[in-house]
């Protein structure tokens, strides 16, 4: 699949945003006055950088808010309505703390449930899709939100939370590495099936149908990513797990080591991001030999 | 509403037949040609066209590719025209967050109201046939729309109320029909030819049917043995000549 800028930027910018939103819905931390104003300000910059960026991509932004009419049926939808929701119910949480100095323990965690369920939605667009095998498993939704988990405790300052964030993500993306890599033979389709041909013999593309890319093969038979894999993963897998937890779990949580041990993570969690997009095969590309 | 109906009270389709498909590709210019001066929505554009890069939507594509028999026999190739098959369940409806795609309850056919389509692409992701290209100049969602400015348009005579594709098939390989009604003639050619449905594993239940290549006829292993070099105990003339030169 092609791995468009702007929404490797948005899943993983809006991602760790909400995840730090939740945790201070939860209370973890619950800072009032000026400290929850750069709290609340990290939370709502990074949730909705990325959704703008998300905005990019759109080939006929001007219908972009009819996004928010097909909730019953679409993730898409459901992402776009649910995002604006647990934005809005945030914030009377953010204004108590920053200019009343008031907590209200259980829109926070309303609010903090609307953040998760955003990650959620977001990784459904992706999980849902049969067509593209890597992705269309219980493991995608669950290594967004470890992915939203640990950036937002990082984000947070909770050690305790982040360290355990940090081991759960390892793991679970290590996981969906291994079950991702044999999802496409798992799922069945090959060319036989494609041109249900199959059932003669062996099936081989002889002429593709035109000489030239066009929009299905730019967006759908991405192929550059696939070989610097598994230099990648460990690079992604020691940026956004292993050093942040070395320099969490020695250094303490102090403003200095938590900006570094973020953008570390940050950038690892945009490495595997774009994996995710690179080394996904979509079953179109069988129509044309890859 | 992008929920799917949950029957059609008919299911329009095509069946591609195979067998009979030369690849000469003239269903792929007049869909180009049929879509391109419609009156509904934007044309299909072409980027580049004369330059060194072109790039061009276009609802259907013929690949060619070359099957070897699992028995050993001789390999084939078979033209194979791609475009949308009109899914009973669409994925590519579904997913749209706008209400843009959706899928006809009276006739099944899918479509994309191009004045709600936001051009995200996730419908084109949704499917697994590669049936849908974003037009790179108007920014919207293209797809086969079964000619649905022809099928039902009264000011054209009878014969052209039909799909360009199929009209314009010198090799009469391609079958429009209600795939819904199995007295069709359309569902008689499936059901003699045994019709196939495309990557059914992907659950899309697709309503267009493709006839597969019939059965080529088989020379005698015998001959082909008698012919091959090196052969063990050749008969008839070559027998002959085989023990006359070994008699030498």
């Amino acid at each position: 699949m092609h791995p468009a800028a702007s929404v490797i930027v948005f899943t993983t910018l809006s991602g760790a945003g909400f995840g730090l939103l939740a945790f201070l819905g939860i209370g973890e931390p619950a800072p009032t006055g000026l400290r929850a104003f750069w709290f609340y300000l990290l939370g709502y910059g990074l949730a909705v950088a990325g959704l703008l960026a998300s905005t990019l991509h759109l080939a006929n932004p001007r219908n972009a808010i009819k996004a928010f009419r097909e909730w019953r049926s679409s993730w898409l939808s459901r992402e776009a309505v649910l995002s604006v929701t647990a934005l809005i119910a945030v914030a009377p949480v953010a204004f108590g703390r920053v200019f009343l100095g008031q907590d209200w323990p259980v829109l926070g965690v309303i609010g903090a449930a609307l953040c998760l369920l955003v990650v959620f939605s977001t990784s459904m667009i992706y999980a849902q899709l049969r067509t593209v095998p890597r992705w269309n498993t219980p493991l995608t939704p669950v290594v967004f939100l470890a992915f939203a988990l640990a950036g937002g405790a990082i984000l947070a300052g909770r050690l305790q939370a982040a360290l355990a964030a940090l081991a759960v993500l390892g793991c679970v993306q290590l996981a969906a590495w291994i079950v991702g890599d044999r999802r496409f033979a798992q799922a069945g389709s090959d060319a036989g099936t494609a041109t249900g041909l199959g059932r003669i013999g062996r099936v081989r593309l002889l002429e593709p149908p035109h000489a030239g890319r066009n929009y299905v093969l730019d967006e759908m038979a991405f192929r550059v990513g696939r070989r610097h894999a598994a230099k990648l993963r460990i690079l992604s897998l020691v940026g956004a797990v292993v050093l942040p937890g070395i320099l969490l779990a020695t250094l303490g949580t102090g403003v200095v080591v938590t900006a570094v041990a973020a953008i570390l993570h940050l950038a690892g969690a945009l490495a595997s991001r774009w994996l995710f997009f690179a080394e996904a095969r979509h079953v179109v590309g069988l129509y044309y030999g890859r | 509403m992008t929920s799917l109906p949950t029957t059609t009270e008919r299911k329009l389709g095509l069946v591609i037949d195979l067998d009979t498909c030369v690849g000469c590709h003239a269903c792929v210019v007049a869909c180009k040609g049929w879509n391109t001066v419609a009156d509904d929505g934007a044309p299909l554009s072409d980027v580049d066209a004369y330059g060194p890069d072109p790039v061009g939507t276009f609802l259907n594509r013929v690949h060619s590719f070359e099957v070897t028999p699992d028995d050993g026999g001789a390999a084939r190739v078979v033209h194979f025209p791609r475009s949308c098959l009109h899914c009973e369940d669409a994925p590519c409806v579904t997913v749209c967050p706008t209400g843009a795609s959706f899928k006809r309850a009276e006739d099944g056919i899918v479509l994309v109201n191009e004045d709600d389509c936001m051009g995200c692409g996730l419908c084109a992701w949704a499917c697994p046939y590669g049936a849908r290209e974003l037009d790179l100049a108007a920014g919207v969602m293209k797809k086969c729309t079964l000619c649905v400015d022809r099928i039902y348009n009264e000011n054209l005579p009878d014969a052209d109320r039909v799909p360009a594709c199929v009209r314009t098939c010198p090799a009469g390989a391609r079958h429009f029909g209600d795939l819904g009604d199995p007295e069709s003639e359309v569902s008689r050619l499936v059901a003699a030819r045994d019709g196939m449905a495309l990557m059914p594993e992907c659950g899309t239940k697709p309503v267009n049917r493709y006839l597969p290549p019939r059965p080529r006829d088989v020379t005698s292993d015998e001959r082909l043995d008698d012919a091959a070099e090196g052969s063990d105990r050749p008969s008839g003339f070559l027998g002959w000549l085989d023990r006359m030169l070994e008699a030498l």
